[in-house]
């Protein structure tokens, strides 16, 4: 392969671009063609001219938005290789959440990849990460410090459902992100053999009834809006965040408030959440797999962006690579919540 | 050490009182001697293994870890133990687990020289959790929000048969690692047998007059009037059985001397005797003393901010000693040398008390002297008139009673004197706790002064107490729909509602921004019919300072 693929793309205030495809990666605001990596917020925002992504970004962005918020969709499944301007592009799971890709874009200077957010770890509820060799590589770096580790996902679950049996009085609360987290988290819980119902605020109802209609089970849910305070006593409750730190969260009964994310690795910070158990689940991957993800791609050049750049950047410079720091606006996240 | 680390991150993680309880006791229940013991010492502080200090351990990380990458992710994380915790680096070595107790008798037998060494090769040995546990081991200070007090009620709720009062009694005279205070509490063998003459006692302690008078619906400062206290004391109480006297502002303190040495301890039996070797050297006579630490010049008692100078300090120096000179004014006598006076009455140990001032003729220490009085209405001026600094107010103590552990109903009442107050207004709201964590229930509130450009406020205390459950959900109401910006957890507000702030006293403080501190403030009333600017002045406040 060439090393040159440098040249597909650039940085322009709406983003990530590719001149010689004419289309923008996860834009921050509308283009005329978008590909995107998934459907979180902060990478599938309304008002593109065409949308191009997998038919599940595709679903959970025409949930989230509504149909008329682009004016096509256009659908690419996974290794499906579409010819755009000068190039190819196709798309590799990335195991972030239901429907995630990488975009690879490949021509005759060479294969770039844009990773969007990635995970490596086992997730019940999308398809594994694919490692794919290229000459360029943009990755994430949300957990990007040798401070981040996630440890296996059973072992927190364990400890949630430890917890339900010391407390059987009171309401456990998890405050999730209404796409990805909540679902995989569901799932996990009954992996580990949680039968019972799971109750659910208002608003992270209509993505997980999608993934169950994209086919991922999720088992018996019920509305935490409606129920009954003493019947959720002793049972699992999903909520956002902003719900358990405000008024919504007086409905539950003497509620253990537990979060699920890759930040409650660190105690001062779950502390100051006010969580009472924290649970370290990420759907990013962890500093060793960032790493490790950087040398299996055999990508000469790193480019780091969404998250604590300068320490992966570092990394990758004293194993001999190029890489650099990409500055995206409305992309800086650090410390204040887990981006999406 | 993995018990241990999954304590510590369950009391990390716990905010209500009851919820450590059932925490700690789980623990102590389900860990073997003498891990629990050590465990134990390690919440009580009562583990000394300070050889090793964080700059070590910084340079153990430094030898593993990218300097680079470990100065970002200390930028980050912000704690040293829990960012060496984090960073070092999993080696995969699987030994047999490390006993919390192995790791205890390493680092007590190690010298400075080898003690680096082997923690490194305990951390190879550990997950992140328990590598975090073992730092602060080592380094000493939990931080995990456990008292000696909660330990030992956790261990007073193993037992039927023994209470925390049993537990104080000894507590002083058990080493760690505890068996023998542990076989007691399971009921495998009686109460340790220990050396108690410089044993703590436990203190005993006054309810507020309030609480004998009004019911609990009434207790709040702000319904009450000084007339009514006084009518219904008149009724319940009768002046004869009492003996008044000055509540001295200062510490309660113990203070013990034997032939085998002296012992200083606060009101829940911390032993501060190292901050003030001036009273430790002074202390030549045999008994034991219940009496108010003080600061004292000439006779005089110095207002608490001049004792807070000397409190809690590792190392005193010569000038602290002689411009803050501490000082014991005595209310009562436990022991007279060795004999136990506590279960005679008041006024025999007070007789008792005086001949022995006569006897021992101490220094640093003298009489608290009673408050003659005939009638409540007397003693109510008498009280009134005090407004020395060092006063708090007046102890009514049954001339009857013996010296009791604990805090019993009936024999000793505190009569504080009025709380002073201020008019200020709310600025910042945070949510509370627990119960309160989806209320904003902790409150910053300010006094005005004047700016280059006008008026502004600026804070001069912080109020979690004082209001009803109903006020307090419409403080929450208030604070949701007059938010001006939020940082984290906290949100400020319109200067706009004012609240009535009851104090005991203002002390000047280099600390705070205002450059004073209030004490004990807490809400006696919310103005919601007062205009903020009609609120006090920071001159106000500081013209209230103890002089
Ligand atoms: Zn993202
Ligand atoms: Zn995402």
């Amino acid at each position: 392969m060439s090393v040159d693929a440098n040249g597909y793309l650039t940085l322009n205030d709406a983003g990530l671009y590719c001149p010689a495809g004419d289309f923008h990666i996860d834009p921050l605001r509308p283009v005329a063609r978008a590909v995107v990596t998934h459907g979180h917020g902060d990478h599938c925002r309304p008002g593109m001219g065409k949308l191009l992504c997998t038919p599940q970004t595709a679903a959970i962005a025409r949930v989230r938005y509504g149909e008329t918020a682009f004016g096509q969709i256009e659908t690419l499944a996974l290794g499906e290789v579409l010819r755009l301007g000068e190039v190819s592009i196709w798309l590799a799971p990335a195991g972030h959440v239901l429907g995630s890709a990488q975009v690879v874009i490949e021509g005759k200077h060479g294969r770039a990849v844009v990773s969007g957010d990635y995970k490596r770890r086992f997730d019940p509820t999308c398809a594994p990460f694919e490692p794919v060799a290229c000459d360029l590589f943009v990755t994430e770096a949300t957990f990007g410090l040798p401070v981040f580790t996630h440890p296996p996902i059973e072992g927190e679950i364990g400890r949630l459902l430890a917890s339900l049996a010391t407390f059987p009085e009171r309401a456990h609360a998890v405050s999730v992100y209404p796409l990805g987290k909540c679902q995989r988290l569901i799932a996990e819980l009954r992996r580990a053999g949680w039968e019972a119902p799971i109750y659910l605020h208002g608003s992270l109802r209509k993505l997980t009834d999608l993934y169950e209609q994209l086919g991922v089970a999720m088992g018996p849910k019920l509305d935490a809006t409606a129920a009954r305070k003493e019947e959720m006593a002793g049972q699992i409750v999903l909520a956002p965040a902003s719900a358990l730190r405000d008024t919504w969260a007086r409905r539950l009964p003497d509620p253990v408030i537990c979060a699920a994310s890759g930040w409650m690795r660190v105690r001062q910070r779950a502390r100051q959440g006010g969580v009472e158990l924290p649970m370290v689940i990420s759907d990013h991957a962890d500093w060793g797999e960032l790493c490790a993800t950087i040398l299996e791609t055999g990508a000469q050049t790193t480019w780091v962006t969404h998250g604590a750049e300068d320490g992966l950047v570092h990394w990758a410079r004293t194993q001999g690579l190029t890489a650099e720091a990409l500055a995206i606006a409305g992309r800086e996240n650090g410390a204040e919540g887990e981006a999406e | 050490m993995t018990p241990f680390a999954r304590l510590l991150c369950a009391l990390v993680f716990t905010a209500s009182r009851n919820a450590k309880l059932r925490v700690l006791r789980r623990y102590f229940e389900a860990t073997p001697d003498p891990d629990r013991g050590w465990a134990l010492a390690a919440l009580c502080g009562k583990l000394d293994l300070r050889s090793v200090k964080p700059a070590v351990i910084r340079a153990l990380v430094e030898e593993r870890v990218d300097p680079v990458l470990f100065r970002l992710s200390y930028d980050f994380v912000g704690d040293l133990a829990e960012t060496v915790a984090l960073i070092w680096p999993d080696t995969g070595a699987k030994g047999a687990p490390l006993l919390l107790s192995e790791a205890v008798d390493a680092l007590r037998a190690a010298g400075r020289q080898e003690a680096p060494a082997l923690l490194a090769r305990m951390l190879d040995r550990l997950p992140a959790d328990e590598r975090f546990a073992l730092i602060k081991l080592a380094t000493g200070g939990m931080r995990v929000g456990v008292s000696e007090r909660l330990a030992k009620t956790a261990l007073a709720q193993m037992s039927a048969d023994v209470s925390l009062e049993d537990i104080e009694a000894l507590w002083h005279g058990l080493e760690p690692p505890y068996v023998p205070l542990f076989a007691w509490l399971e009921g495998r063998a009686g109460a340790p047998s220990v050396d108690l003459a410089l044993a703590f006692r436990p203190m005993m302690l006054a309810h507020p007059i309030e609480a004998a008078l009004y019911s609990a619906g009434e207790q709040r400062e702000n319904t009450q009037g000084e007339a009514l206290t006084l009518a219904r004391m008149a009724e319940r109480l009768s002046p004869a059985d009492f003996i008044a006297e000055w509540k001295w502002d200062g510490i309660r303190v113990q203070a013990i001397a034997t032939p085998s040495g002296q012992r200083l301890y606060s009101r829940t039996g911390e032993e501060i005797g190292g901050a003030f070797p001036d009273l430790l050297a002074a202390m030549r006579w045999r008994g034991a003393v219940d009496g108010e630490l003080l600061v004292m010049r000439d006779g005089e008692p110095a207002p608490f901010a001049d004792l807070q100078k000397r409190l809690g300090r590792k190392a005193v120096s010569a000038r602290m000693l002689r411009e803050f000179p501490a000082h014991i004014r005595a209310y009562d006598l436990l022991h007279d040398g060795e004999r136990d006076l506590r279960d005679l009455p008041l006024a025999e140990r007070q007789a008792r008390l005086q001949d022995w001032l006569a006897r021992e003729t101490p220094v640093r220490l003298d009489l608290s002297p009673p408050v003659p009085f005939e009638s409540w209405e007397g003693l109510g001026q008498i009280r009134a008139g005090a407004r020395a600094a060092a006063q708090e107010g007046l102890m009514l103590k049954r001339r009857d009673a013996p010296y009791v552990g604990g805090r019993p109903m009936g024999p000793w009442f505190k009569w504080k004197r009025d709380p002073l107050s201020a008019d200020c207004v709310l600025m910042y709201a945070q949510r509370g706790h627990g119960k309160r964590s989806s209320f904003y229930s902790d409150y910053t509130f300010g006094a005005w002064t004047l700016g280059e450009d006008g008026p502004r406020l600026t804070p001069v205390g912080k109020a979690y107490s004082g209001y009803t459950d109903d006020e307090l959900k419409e403080l929450d109401r208030w604070i949701r729909a007059h938010t001006t910006d939020r940082f984290g957890p906290v949100r400020a507000v319109e200067p706009a509602l004012v609240f009535e702030v009851a104090f005991d006293a203002v002390q000047r403080s280099s600390r705070h921004k205002s450059g004073i501190a209030m004490r004990f403030p807490r809400i006696k009333r919310i103005r919601w019919d007062k205009p903020a600017h009609e609120a006090d002045r920071l001159d106000t406040l500081e013209a209230m300072i103890a002089q």
